[in-house]
């Protein structure tokens, strides 16, 4: 049959609504329209290629970064999105990125699932996805696929973001929680504390007038230039939920050691210290999204620091504590005027949806 | 931080420190069992704990880690009250944070809240009224928790209700008052306290008049303190002077914040809405006369107790816990069968493990550097 007209031309896929609807998580044109139109061309840029629905990876060239593959995912419900020195995009970045460096892996790609509350300003959305590809190209990876689902509202608060993320770990190295031995040095980057009271202070129920900002970071280059530096590091933790203290606990439980840190030598930022002061809060417990501790040998602990204080992240490096042999499995703090204290791992939330 | 970093300076530290174990040797002789203080605010057992004072001390000197941790002493009925109100539907229930992980015989407020009832976090009273101005659908229910310290904040929030007509505003008012409680525990006939450390935020309230009977009567010091680690060595050298000197003195080491006379503007709100109860139940002491305050008649309609049904539940402390021996310095925390084992702040059975004020919960996270561990 002859039809009298052209199949009209399909019209690019542009999002023309204010909002996210119910429709845009529903199989059709409108999700499809939303993903090209907010996603891919962010992450990809125009002209792509049709997308699959899963990426793929060529096995020689990941080999070549080194022997092992590493694989990490995490999720991000940081209320409120926005907050000084960084968004939910940019934390679903680092957070995996860094996840996936501190195992002393080369970050190579990332996946992004998003799961957002009917009603969320598109305008919204592709400040967080801009921010998502900026974090990335930023830290290297590319972000390679990804999953996008819409819910009544209520059922979620705004927008949730899983990232999962795969890296390649430098052939040869080994680096854990449990490789920590008495007389190592334990090692920070800098300020402790700044995002979680940063978050705290960006929800504005408590109208304090701070401009602390979240720390928000990749530590991918660090993670090189201590691997560099320090070829002997025992273990990298990203300090983020529970803070200093939960990383310290964790590896003082692991390696079956005690801890010493002087509370002297935490690097925490008189804001942040008075911040917690007033709430009654620890800034060791406060998380951090660009904090990287490492255990290096005693040894090797000089280079480690003058290395890192040469990188923009690192200026503020310094050695917080000891490993000993005494109270295997405990944190002890050495207090400002001679007394200790044990720093235990917090119970339940010191604040909650604070990444 | 300015006014801060002065009291916890090392220097001063070491001086104080060095006093007091000089004096605490005198003390020593002629005498087999500790010499006993009472911090009676969980604010300085928070900070004994949180600068590792104990273990700077001689060890003839043993904190006995009082009553005055609000949250520790609420009874597991009251609990139980708080939850039934903030399962009511129509309720928004205010509290502030430390108190949602307390143990009712039910659940928690937390678990409450996990389980669909609106219970929201505040910082403050008012933000309590604030949530009441933006739901005028819902009735917003605030629990007022706390000694003098808290009890003024309250009292404002109410008048503050009434002058506006904010009538979807409630208090329930579990505010309680610790003189009487030191009284009942000096009339206890084995009270083995040689000595106090007073409350300083209370005290900013009450001022220090109101203490004179320890003195008078039951010749014991007190000395009202501040909550930095050289106000509490200062404070507690102040109190072995006058032990070694056989004085029974009410001194004020927080001046800087406490007036002899109080807050007359406080005291003055606090008089105009709320009366004594007959009788307050405090967890792990029990009864005690006249040591609870509840909503005057002309503010009835701010009342919870008043609006609302509540169970008012009286549930015995689980057996197991010994929340009020360690109260009254009797046993120490880890001497109680379930410390550390039935009962941890991850799972606590009795109040003492909840708050960081708590002796309990400090001895378990801080670690008792010194006796427990």
């Amino acid at each position: 049959m002859n039809i009298p007209f052209d199949r009209p031309v399909r019209r690019p896929r542009r999002v023309t609504q204010a909002t996210v609807t119910l429709a845009h998580g529903g199989g059709g044109t409108a999700m499809r329209d939303l993903i090209e139109d907010v996603f891919l061309e962010t992450f990809a840029g125009a002209g792509h290629p049709a997308p699959e629905d899963q990426a793929r990876f060529d096995l020689t060239a990941l080999a070549a970064l080194g022997d092992r593959l590493a694989f990490t995912t995490d999720s991000f419900v940081v209320d409120p999105l926005f907050f000084p020195g960084g968004d939910i995009g940019t934390l679903a970045v680092c957070g995996t990125v860094n996840d996936l460096a501190v195992g002393g892996a080369r970050p190579v790609a990332l996946s992004c699932a998003v799961i957002i509350e009917e009603g969320l300003p598109v305008e919204t959305l592709r400040t967080v996805v801009a921010s998502m590809a900026r974090a990335a190209a930023a830290a290297g990876v590319s972000i390679v696929t990804g999953d996008t689902k819409v819910v009544a509202r209520g059922a979620c608060d705004k927008l949730f973001i899983t990232t999962t993320g795969i890296g390649v770990v430098r052939a040869g190295l080994q680096v854990g929680i449990d490789r920590a031995r008495p007389g190592d040095v334990v090692l920070v980057n800098g300020l402790l504390g700044d995002h979680g009271a940063a978050i705290l202070n960006a929800r504005g129920d408590l109208a304090l007038e701070t401009t602390i900002a979240s720390d928000c970071a990749p530590l991918h280059e660090l993670v090189d230039v201590l691997i560099t530096a320090a070829p002997g590091v025992r273990m990298m933790r990203d300090a983020t939920r529970g803070g200093a203290a939960a990383v310290l606990n964790e590896l003082a439980e692991a390696s079956a050691v005690g801890v010493r840190v002087r509370e002297m030598d935490l690097p925490i930022r008189p804001e942040v210290n008075g911040f917690c002061e007033i709430l009654g809060l620890d800034p060791l417990y406060l998380a951090n999204e660009g904090k990287l501790i490492a255990v290096v040998p005693a040894e090797e602990a000089a280079a480690a620091l003058s290395a890192w204080r040469m990188h923009p992240l690192g200026q503020g490096a310094v050695a917080v504590g000891t490993v000993v042999a005494e109270r295997p499995g405990r944190v002890v703090m050495e207090t400002r005027f001679g007394g200790e204290r044990i720093v235990d791992m917090l119970v339940g939330d010191q604040l909650p949806r604070i990444c | 931080m300015r006014f801060v970093n002065e009291f916890r300076d090392p220097a001063l530290a070491t001086g104080l420190i060095r006093e007091i174990g000089a004096l605490a040797a005198r003390l020593e002789r002629g005498r087999t069992n500790p010499v006993a203080v009472m911090e009676v605010c969980g604010g300085h057992t928070h900070a004994i704990f949180r600068y590792g004072l104990e273990g700077l001390l001689p060890d003839i000197i043993e904190f006995v880690h009082g009553p005055g941790c609000p949250v520790c002493v609420l009874p597991m009925g009251r609990v139980d009250d708080c939850v039934a109100i903030a399962e009511r539907p129509e309720v928004i229930f205010a509290t502030f944070g430390d108190a949602m992980r307390v143990p009712g015989s039910r659940k928690s407020l937390l678990q409450a809240k996990a389980d669909g009832a609106d219970v929201r976090m505040v910082y403050s009273p008012l933000d309590a009224l604030e949530l009441a101005r933006r739901n005028p659908g819902r009735e917003v229910v605030f629990f007022g928790l706390g000694f003098e310290t808290t009890m003024p904040s309250t009292a404002l929030t109410v008048l503050r209700a009434a002058r506006e007509g904010i009538s979807n505003f409630s208090l329930f008012c579990n505010h309680i008052t610790i003189i009487p409680t030191l009284r009942a525990l000096l009339e206890q006939p084995d009270f083995g306290i040689d000595g106090f450390i007073g409350p300083g935020h209370v005290s900013m309230v009450i001022g220090t008049a109101p203490y004179r009977f320890i003195a008078e009567e039951f010749h014991r010091p007190l000395v009202v303190a501040g909550f930095e680690p050289i106000d509490l060595l200062q404070s507690l050298l102040m109190v072995l002077r006058q032990l070694a000197a056989g004085e029974a003195r009410i001194e004020n080491q927080y001046a800087r914040v406490v007036p002899e006379g109080g807050n007359p503007a406080a005291l003055a709100a606090v008089a105009q809405v709320y009366e004594t109860r007959p009788t307050f139940e405090w967890r792990g002491l029990g009864s005690i006369a006249e040591s609870g305050v509840r909503l005057r008649e002309p503010y009835a309609a701010f009342d919870a107790e008043r609006r609302f049904a509540v169970p008012d539940v009286k549930v015995a402390d689980p057996d197991a816990c010994r929340c009020g021996e360690v109260l009254t310095g009797a046993v120490k925390p880890w001497a109680c069968p379930v410390f550390g084992t039935g009962c941890t702040p991850e799972m606590p059975l009795g109040a003492l493990m909840v708050s960081s004020e708590g002796a309990c919960a400090a001895y378990y996270q801080y670690g008792g550097m010194k006796g427990a561990a």
